[in-house]
């Protein structure tokens, strides 16, 4: 009997054609009978008090149905909440009026809505709303904002929205012990504007008859949305569908609950017709939150040998102007809990202080607090290099958690599940012949020419993740998943997963798990997943868990399902069940393979329901709600060569190197697209990326043509490879991939420059890494000359 | 953003476009192209009335070698320009300059025309048509007149066109026997507009230089011929340390504007010596054969 191996096959995405032919449907293509657009306006801005606004000429212009301000919505859509409360922490949560009231906190808050028959039009009357401002001072930087002169909200002192503090092992004590020295740097990651593709949009009906809503929008969990969308505009939440229909990219910028969506599922029910709203690119900048923003000062300890004993990390952290809807909990749990990296650090003190400046809210942004922490790991480990003398590769190997020594508690106190860490990192050295790049580097310093190489022997956390953790941390949900798998009459297989892919491939893994499983072919399955009518539950996908924890719900059910039939088939052909064996979708009776049934005659079975087990239920259909029991930690090495043009400062990148285990792979060609992006972007953060503020508040890199957003034409061709080490927490053995290349790249980029820059004296520069910054460095060492 | 209400029509021939620009005075904008005024009007920072469409007049396209030029119409896009086989062998200093502006998708939809006419202070072919001597040619409701481009650039975002003409079209000089070009630039890294973009076209005569012409863009209010730098090469036999002296002097006079974020005016100069130096070695590499 031939068994195709579905499970580990490169097969094609099955979304692909659709996506790249223009033939998936995104929430703004969808258009329903008397619909009309919302448009808001918005504050130019930072901070301004709002004395008066008069939207009677906007409400005289052609085509324009109404025009809200705040004070509209008084009493009925409700303050913006915040669904991560981390404990301990003196967390303020200042109200997030849907549409601001008394005063605007950053270029971009919305002080009004326009609802027009067209587009055009609600933009046109948009112009003519007048808001008569009283301009504050802008509290731009963290530092400033701490000193308390100028608060963003009246009731939060020194605009500090939260104080977090993480202590494993004794720093204080290890940096006494004989023998061990310390170094410090100051080092910012800057904050980042996530431009997924399609930017927001939302689309809300109103069906009085029944008085239910439905609502269409561009979110990373439709299910939370519901949740959180039934305590903003007070409709309970069985009265409410949420449908997340394609959805072009998110990276956690669409995780959170928006203004908007309250906002237009409100007008929908108040004007009784549909509202569609969709975001332009200028206000996908202002108004949909960014990633990343903290300032760190770093305190490594370490002994002369090289080994790592300690570090003490002091961040601030960027929140922008409103607690976002996982705000807190980045930039604490998901950043301080991995500051051990790969490597057995004794001693880790973390502090965190949250600050609200007149900046766009911040939240998660591919790798979510992981990026952050595994570039101060990264870079401290170059930095005892450089200080030591050592090579870099030599102070990761002799910090780095050994394969025997799993699973490892790190001094934060995470369980890292499996890993060999060492592998990952001598496959790259293979790949990139270490020995002959380190004589090719000096050859080329004595022709003038600066090459650098950078590693990071990165791990994350992912897989979110065991409910009870993350519960202890403030998180106000569970993070199990949901999948049911429905085999129907005909054999062909249903699969409604509770995660939400927007561009992942989960269509496609998913299939190959229950065609696996099952014993079908792939086309047999089809994967539902975007809509809280159609899907049972579910927590959505974000923080690389929807293979992980979605997937594996996915097998559980599929596994629940192919118990079924066999015991339908066993009653059939009046065998035990455990004398049947299933081997490529067929049932058959061990010694006599001709006795035999395949599941899809079982399933035509199941639904007859003529002859069913003694108290079976017809159909065949089984639910899978899986919470693992800990997180997953995916690791690897990257290495980064670049050439850095000291005429101009201008980094190339001459080769990248990305070797990474996931834990046992269900889709080659998907995973090496995961890993591909994720590069793409973790480069782009060390090079380009950088949102830029003026002093009074301004995104100077508010549009496409000013934020370096990067170009496919500036990156090499990724040379990657993998090992596999299987994760004993699920029984896939699959972790997740989903952020590990941003997480990875951005260190890797920035100690392969620091490496090229080292014979100018030159141990740190910040990101990004622009070339006018990187001159002006390399003239500075160079006395000023050019 | 969506541009404000605006009226579209298309104009047939030269002529007809000249008596609609008449028609509507100065409530009315050409569109040659769009990918600089629809960007503006999608802002609402421009408003107008009435957009002119020139992109259906056939008059207005094509490349033709007429005598010792090459005759490009106004509205022949930049890709049509990058890839042309006449532009790439009789003046391939204006297909290199092409090839590098924006992005595919601007260099489907920009034409020479809309560019020159525009004149963003970084944009690519200005440097390219200042280094190759071009001449313009407008046609208004009276004669039609011709332009050097030298005269052409007036300031920021200014030319010598009038109000009522049509820029037509660019006749560009083909390269010569013993001269070497070179387009280079450095592309902001979010418009892909020039931060600094030098074109040179050396002429030798044997190893000396007989004649150099340099222009630079996207450093000051409008793109400039580098006469310092032409003056210290010409006459001279070419070598490394000659090429380095003569680079250098680009800077002199050069006014810069601070570019908000990716280069201050400082570094655009320094840029423009570097790529000054660079430009003038490849285009000698390519003179010597």
């Amino acid at each position: 009997m031939a068994v195709t191996q579905i499970f580990g096959a490169r097969v094609r995405r099955r979304e692909d054609p659709r996506l790249i032919t223009g033939r998936a449907t995104y929430t703004d293509d969808l258009v329903l009978p008397d619909l009309c657009y919302a448009v808001f306006v918005r504050s130019p801005h930072a901070h301004a008090r709002i004395r008066r606004i008069d939207t009677s000429r906007a409400k005289a212009a052609p085509g324009v149905i109404d025009v809200l301000t705040a004070a509209d919505l008084e009493g009925k859509v409700g303050s913006i909440p915040t669904a991560w409360l981390i404990p301990n922490a003196d967390l303020k949560t200042p109200p997030h009026p849907p549409l601001a009231k008394d005063k605007v906190r950053y270029v971009g808050d919305a002080v009004a809505v326009v609802i027009a028959r067209t587009r055009g039009e609600a933009y046109d009357a948009a112009a003519l709303v007048e808001v008569d401002y009283d301009v504050l001072p802008a509290v731009m930087d963290m530092e400033h904002a701490l000193l308390g002169e100028v608060l963003v909200h009246d009731d939060v002192p020194h605009n500090r929205a939260f104080l977090w503090t993480l202590k494993g092992g004794d720093y204080e004590a290890a940096v006494k012990e004989p023998g061990v020295r310390t170094l410090k740097q100051r080092m910012t990651n800057q904050r980042l504007i996530p431009t997924a593709m399609e930017p927001r949009a939302v689309l809300a009906q109103y069906n009085p008859g029944a008085a239910d809503l439905v609502v269409w929008s561009t979110t990373q969990n439709p299910h939370i949305l519901r949740l959180l969308l039934s305590a903003t505009t007070g409709i309970p939440e069985h009265r409410i569908r949420v449908i997340a229909p394609e959805v072009g990219g998110g990276f956690g910028s669409k995780i959170p609950h928006y203004p908007e969506e309250a906002v237009v599922a409100h007008l929908a029910q108040r004007l009784g017709r549909p509202v569609k709203w969709t975001e332009t690119r200028r206000e996908n900048y202002q108004a949909t939150t960014h990633g990343r923003d903290h300032v760190t000062d770093l305190e490594v300890a370490f002994r002369d040998d090289g080994t790592v004993v300690g570090l003490r990390v002091r961040t601030l952290a960027n929140l922008g102007a409103y607690l976002s809807t996982a705000a807190p909990g980045v930039p604490t749990y998901l950043y301080g809990l991995m500051l051990s990296g790969a490597y057995k650090i004794p001693h880790i003190s973390c502090e965190v202080v949250g600050v609200f400046t007149n900046t766009t809210p911040v939240d998660a942004y591919r790798g979510a607090g992981r990026p952050e922490a595994c570039y101060v790991v990264e870079r401290a480990m170059d930095l005892v290099a450089r200080e030591l003398g050592m090579d870099p590769v030599e102070v990761r190997r002799k910090n780095l958690i050994r394969k025997e020594e799993f699973p490892y508690t790190v001094a934060t106190g995470l369980v890292y599940d499996s890993g060999d860490y060492e592998r990952a990192l001598h496959r790259v050295l293979e790949i990139l012949d270490y020995a002959k790049f380190r004589t090719d580097q000096a050859q080329a310093r004595q022709q003038g020419r600066y090459l650098g190489v950078g590693f990071s022997t990165y791990v994350e956390v992912c897989g979110l993740g065991p409910s009870k953790v993350v519960g202890s941390t403030g998180f106000q949900g569970g993070l199990w998943e949901s999948a049911l798998v429905r085999m129907h009459p005909t054999g062909k297989v249903t699969v409604l997963t509770g995660t939400s892919p927007h561009g992942q491939g989960e269509e496609t893994t998913f299939a190959q798990i229950v065609a696996q499983e099952l014993g079908v072919s792939l086309e047999d399955v089809e994967v539902l997943h975007g809509d809280t009518d159609a899907i049972q539950w579910g927590w959505g996908t974000y923080g690389s868990r929807t293979t992980p924890v979605g997937g594996t719900a996915v097998y559980l059910a599929a596994r629940r399902v192919v118990e079924k039939a066999k015991r339908i088939v066993a009653h059939q052909l009046e065998v035990s069940p455990d004398d049947l064996l299933f081997e490529g979708g067929r049932f058959y009776v061990r010694g006599a393979p001709d006795r035999g049934m395949t599941i899809q005659q079982a399933a035509l079975q199941a639904y007859l329901a003529w002859n069913l087990p003694e108290g079976m239920e017809p159909g065949l259909e089984a639910q899978a709600n899986w919470d693992p029991t800990n997180f997953v930690f995916p690791f690897g090495t990257h290495a980064c060569v670049v050439e850095v043009d000291p005429e101009t400062g201008q980094v190339r990148i001459l080769r990248y190197i990305a070797v990474d285990d996931c834990g046992r792979v269900i889709n080659p060609l998907i995973v090496d697209g995961q890993v591909h992006g994720g590069v793409v972007q973790g480069i782009a953060q060390a090079l380009w990326e950088g949102a830029v503020y003026d002093p009074n508040g301004n995104l100077l890199t508010g549009s496409l043509s000013d934020y370096a957003f990067p170009k496919a034409s500036w990156f090499p061709a990724f040379e990657t490879d993998r090992t596999e080490t299987p994760t004993p927490v699920n029984p896939m053995g699959a972790k997740g991939v989903g952020e590990t290349g941003t997480i990875a790249a951005t260190p890797a980029v920035v100690n392969a420059v620091m490496d090229a820059l080292s014979p100018f004296g030159i141990r740190h520069l910040d990101m990004p890494l622009w070339p006018e910054k990187v001159w002006q460095a390399i003239r500075q060492a160079r006395g000023g000359g050019a | 953003m969506i541009p404000a209400t605006f009226e579209y029509v298309r104009a047939h021939t030269v002529e007809e476009a000249i008596r609609l620009l008449q028609q509507y005075g100065d409530r009315a904008k050409l569109l040659a192209g769009g990918h600089s005024l629809l960007p503006l009007m999608k802002l609402r920072l421009s408003q107008p009335e009435v957009l002119i469409d020139l992109g259906r007049i056939q008059e207005l396209k094509g490349i033709r070698e007429e005598g010792d030029s090459l005759v490009i119409g106004a509205m022949t896009t930049h890709d049509e320009v990058a890839a042309s086989p006449l532009v790439q062998q009789r003046c391939p200093l204006l297909a290199e300059a092409a090839s590098q502006i924006g992005d595919l998708q601007v260099r489907n939809m920009g034409t020479i025309g809309g560019s020159l006419a525009h004149a963003d202070p970084a944009a690519d072919y200005p440097a390219a048509v200042l280094a190759l001597e071009a001449e313009i040619t407008c046609q208004g409701p009276g004669e039609s007149r011709t332009v050097k481009a030298t005269d052409w650039f007036v300031d920021l975002l200014t030319t010598a066109l009038q109000p009522g003409e049509v820029l037509t079209q660019v006749r560009v000089p083909v390269h010569k026997p013993g001269q070497g070009w070179a387009y280079l630039k450095v592309p902001h890294p979010a418009s892909g507009y020039a931060l600094v973009g030098v074109a040179c076209l050396l002429t030798l005569d044997g190893s000396t230089c007989r004649e150099a012409r340099l222009a630079v863009t996207g450093v000051g209010p409008k793109a400039v011929r580098l006469g310092n730098v032409e003056q210290a090469l010409v006459g001279k036999t070419l070598d490394e340390p000659t090429v380095g002296e003569a680079a250098r002097r680009a800077a002199e006079g050069l006014e810069a504007t601070d570019d908000p974020l990716y280069a201050s005016a400082e570094y655009k100069r320094h840029l423009a010596t570097v790529y000054t130096k660079r430009a003038i070695l490849k285009a000698l590499e390519r003179a010597r054969g």
